[in-house]
């Protein structure tokens, strides 16, 4: 239960967003296998910071695996070895005593680092603001259950809306392209009798928002699918792309979203 | 001192209704001339945050995260309470008004909980129509499930994941306003100050997380949701960033702080599991539908595998000591006989500190009678959780578990208003005191953070602008250079100790000191040594502790070193109330007053009230008032479980 192990982990450091960074390597020598990936990390900071040198500056806050926060690269796999797991919930049980492990930040051109193995993320939320919500006033709300919503919509728009924004699939994709994040929140609102009014205006503006932040096109390598905590699936992104050429070929959406802008 | 709550009088029913119509209005051309502060993003400052906006305030929203999409609202799992009676089981706005007060240990205030049942209706609506994937019925209508121990069935869900679709609902609506640029966003930003001029609320002083820059906001009015303050347990179920820091310095600046003892334990949580333990983590206490809670009879079996363990030699002690509800006794009940069991020696799971803390939760009766099956649709996300954290696999070995920090029900005082003791201040969710009385019931959290932010705010601030016309400082008033200078001077001290210990080493035995003395069981002895013993460990922090890098980018651990020099003095005040308030209540458990059973007695003659603490400056003894409560339409009544 209680045998400690033994780590050399080689961690990205990097003072800012115009040092060009680099690996330094550090030993942890006293690590048992119930704690979680981030309470290692605690541990080595703990004894930094008792040294006076900078602990290793890491996201992180709910450490349940809901809020999106956590996420770096372990030896080349974002959020780690498990599948549909996040940094804060892979424990140390899935290392064995003596292992190399390298930990790095994600890395994208959209997600410039801010320090270590944190990078800036508000890419995601410049994503959202370009249309992923439905625009209804608080207080306009019809009665709840004025529309009903067939059960398997219902379910497999909540299967979409589980992302929780932690930017794997971006970190994991060899085009660094946020399809699979875009592609959940239009999955979400377009399986929902609530977010078809906007749909091929929302479709239009977000993809649009997403080549403007830098991301990358998806050319089906499926790696996101791979790394994705929550276990969101490509088939959102074909969906995704169906609506996005309908909304393309619809003209009347074209003035529009001119009207709007 | 006495505290207005500004309570309407006349019949409860349509006392929101008539305070409506009675509040001051703001044209609306006039309403983009005028700014409001929101600091917090969760489900009522983000539903807050976006319904000021829409209705053409200038907002300006912060939160401490990289995005306002990740408060720790986002990790609340079972659900949210209203009245809507769709299951037609009697359910109503006045049943669901009674059973707050009641669940609340009749230490709430009567007209606002009655509101609060009354809106929660709407919240539903709204959250639907923003496209909240609520769990649904066969025939397309929204499904219902009864929780933490309801006798009708008025929760909504959204799988474990209601409070993150209820946030993303609310996070949503907020983008949409920041992009038609009535909402101005500041994440990774801290609130470190509160401006008060003239005894009012005039703006923040906050840090940019990322650039370290102090800078001052003014505006017409401040909103704090910011959360509750479990984390000064350092343990707790709360995110690790969760923190007091915001009410605490409007606190110093004259806020008054209502109840501060009034936290709520969880009973179902993860049992810490080593020295390193971070965090902690709730499981769904629906677990405790089909689980049988046990620990050895014998203490020299607690070391022992539990299936070693013969049926003789097993304790069911709730079964044993309450009959009739067994398993299903409310939280504090079942949180406080788990460490009356592992005072005792009965613990069970591997040994902190010399004592094993955890209780067995065991499924292979309800495996046996329903089959695996079963038991995996009920509660196969939570048992993989619990795998995923403990390596066990629960529908073999008995689950662990023990009970932990989850919310806090104090919180700065406020008036019907939402508004502190400061004009211009309001306060919402978590943050405020207002709803819950001396224990929240399940599933009322998020429905009091969004009924504060979408249903609530927008009035009250309003008629707080309309009425009171409050003026814009210039950033040149010396008290905001004065607020701006505060700020720097105590980052500057937090680095320049110099000493050997960690914010976290400090943090971890400050929790220690609540958790023993002013936890789940309180007595007078324990919390005078603990009013004691957080100013000596105060003392200490700001002699030995150890900030390293500087304040001029990112540094995590100094934003750690501010929180936790605020919980060091939190931490005082959460012990002199529990001191002061002689009596059990709801979660605040004075041994001395109990029961010949063991239950909290309470004692309405004398603490029929809330306390509410001013800051009487450094080193003084804050001073404590009260508001008395008055209970027209619920008589208290004493709760029994046996």
């Amino acid at each position: 239960m209680t045998r400690s192990m033994r780590l050399v982990l080689d961690v990205w450091r990097q003072k800012g967003p115009k040092d060009p960074g680099g690996f330094v390597r550090y030993e942890a020598p006293d690590i048992s296998p119930d704690m979680s990936f981030l309470e290692m990390l605690d541990v080595v900071n703990e004894g930094l910071t008792e040294r006076g040198e900078e602990p290793i500056a890491f996201d992180h806050d709910c450490r349940e695996g809901i809020c999106g926060s956590c996420g770096v690269v372990i030896d080349g796999r974002p959020h780690g070895p498990l599948t549909a797991t996040t940094t804060c919930q892979l424990h140390m049980r899935h290392f064995q005593d003596g292992d190399h492990v390298t930990i790095e930040p994600w890395r994208a051109r959209a997600f410039p680092v801010i320090k270590d193995l944190v990078v800036d993320r508000s890419a995601l939320d410049r994503i959202i603001r370009a249309g992923g919500y439905i625009s209804i006033r608080t207080g306009s709300a019809p009665e709840a259950n004025d529309v009903p919503v067939p059960k398997p919509d219902a379910e497999v728009a909540m299967d979409a809306a589980a992302c929780i924004g932690c930017g794997a699939c971006v970190a994991a994709c060899p085009n660094a392209s946020a399809s699979l994040f875009l592609a959940a929140k239009l999955g979400h609102l377009h399986l929902l009798p609530q977010g078809l009014p906007e749909k091929d205006d929302r479709v239009r503006t977000m993809v649009s928002a997403m080549d403007a932040q830098g991301f990358g096109h998806c050319t089906n390598h499926r790696e996101c699918e791979a790394v994705c905590p929550k276990g969101i699936g490509v088939a959102f992104i074909a969906r995704m792309n169906r609506d996005f050429l309908i909304a393309s070929v619809a003209s009347r959406h074209e003035v529009m979203a001119h009207r709007r802008r | 001192m006495t505290l207005d709550a500004k309570v309407p009088s006349g019949p409860i029913e349509t006392r929101w209704q008539r305070r409506r119509f009675e509040m001051k209005l703001v044209n609306p051309a006039n309403r983009r001339n005028l700014t409001v502060i929101v600091v917090g993003t969760g489900l009522a400052g983000g539903a807050g945050a976006a319904s000021l906006g829409e209705l053409g305030y200038r907002v300006k929203s912060f939160c401490f995260q990289d995005s306002a999409r990740r408060a720790h609202s986002i990790a609340a799992q079972g659900g949210i309470n209203a009245a809507k009676n769709y299951q037609n089981d009697g359910d109503s706005v006045f049943r669901l008004f009674y059973d707050t007060v009641k669940g609340g240990d009749f230490r709430a205030r009567e007209s606002n909980v009655h509101r609060l049942a009354e809106i929660s209706a709407n919240i539903i609506d709204q959250c639907v129509a923003q496209g909240v994937p609520f769990a649904r019925e066969y025939g397309g209508l929204l499904a219902n499930r009864s929780f933490g121990g309801a006798q009708v069935s008025r929760t909504f869900y959204a799988r474990g994941q209601t409070g993150q679709q209820l946030l993303l609902g609310a996070y949503q609506a907020l983008e949409r306003q920041i992009d038609a640029g009535s909402v101005t966003m500041y994440p990774r930003h801290e609130m470190l100050d509160l401006i008060v001029v003239d005894g009012a609320a005039r703006g923040i002083v906050t840090r940019d997380l990322v650039t370290g820059k102090i800078e001052p906001h003014l505006a017409h009015a401040v909103v704090l949701a910011t959360g509750g303050y479990g984390n000064a347990f350092y343990l707790s179920t709360n995110a690790k960033g969760c923190n007091t820091t915001a009410i605490w310095r409007a606190f110093r600046k004259g806020a008054f702080f209502a109840n501060p003892c009034f936290t709520q334990i969880h009973p179902t949580c993860i049992p810490v599991s080593g020295a390193h333990q971070s965090k902690l983590t709730l499981m769904s206490e629906s677990l405790r539908n089909d689980g049988r809670v046990w620990v050895p009879k014998r203490a020299l079996d607690a070391g022992k595998a539990p299936e070693k363990i013969p049926e003789p030699e097993r304790d069911y002690y709730l079964e044993r000591l309450y009959p009739t509800f067994g398993n299903l006794v409310p939280r504090d009940i079942a949180s406080r006989r788990a460490k009356d069991v592992c005072d005792q020696g009965f613990g069970v799971g591997a040994e902190v500190s010399g004592v094993r803390r955890g209780v067995y939760l065991d499924f292979r009766d309800a495996i046996a009678r329903l089959g695996e099956a079963v038991v995996r649709e009920r509660y196969g996300n939570l048992f993989e959780m619990y795998e995923r954290i403990t390596g066990e696999d629960p529908y073999r070995v008995p689950m662990r578990i023990y009970p932990a920090i989850h919310y806090t029900m104090g919180g700065l005082w406020v008036d019907y208003h939402l508004m502190s003791t400061i004009p211009g201040l309001f306060v919402a969710g978590e943050a405020n005191f207002s709803d819950h009385g001396a224990n929240r019931l399940g599933a009322s959290a998020l429905m009091q953070g969004l009924g504060d932010g979408y249903f609530v705010l927008p009035y009250t601030v309003s008629h707080y602008l309309g009425d009171e016309r409050p003026v814009v400082l210039s950033e040149d008033h010396p008290e905001v250079k004065e607020s701006v200078k505060a700020v720097k001077r105590r980052l500057k001290r937090l680095l320049s100790i110099g000493g050997r210990r960690t914010p976290d080493s400090f943090h971890r035995e400050l929790g220690r000191l609540l958790w023993d003395h002013s936890g789940m069981a309180r007595n007078a002895a324990g919390l005078e040594r603990a009013i004691v013993k957080v100013p000596e460990l105060r003392a200490e922090f700001y002699e030995d502790l150890r900030v390293p890098g500087s304040g001029s980018d990112l540094n995590q651990s100094l934003e750690r070193a501010g929180r936790v020099a605020d919980f060091l003095e939190l931490g005082e005040l959460v012990c002199r109330d529990a001191l002061a308030r002689d009596e059990s209540c709801g979660c605040h458990f004075r041994e001395e007053h109990q029961t010949a059973d063991g239950e909290a007695a309470r004692d309405d003659a004398r603490f029929s009230h809330v306390a509410a603490w001013e800051f009487a400056g450094d080193g003084a003894v804050p001073r404590r008032h009260r508001e008395e409560l008055t209970f027209e339409f619920v008589k208290p009544t004493q709760r029994s479980y046996k």
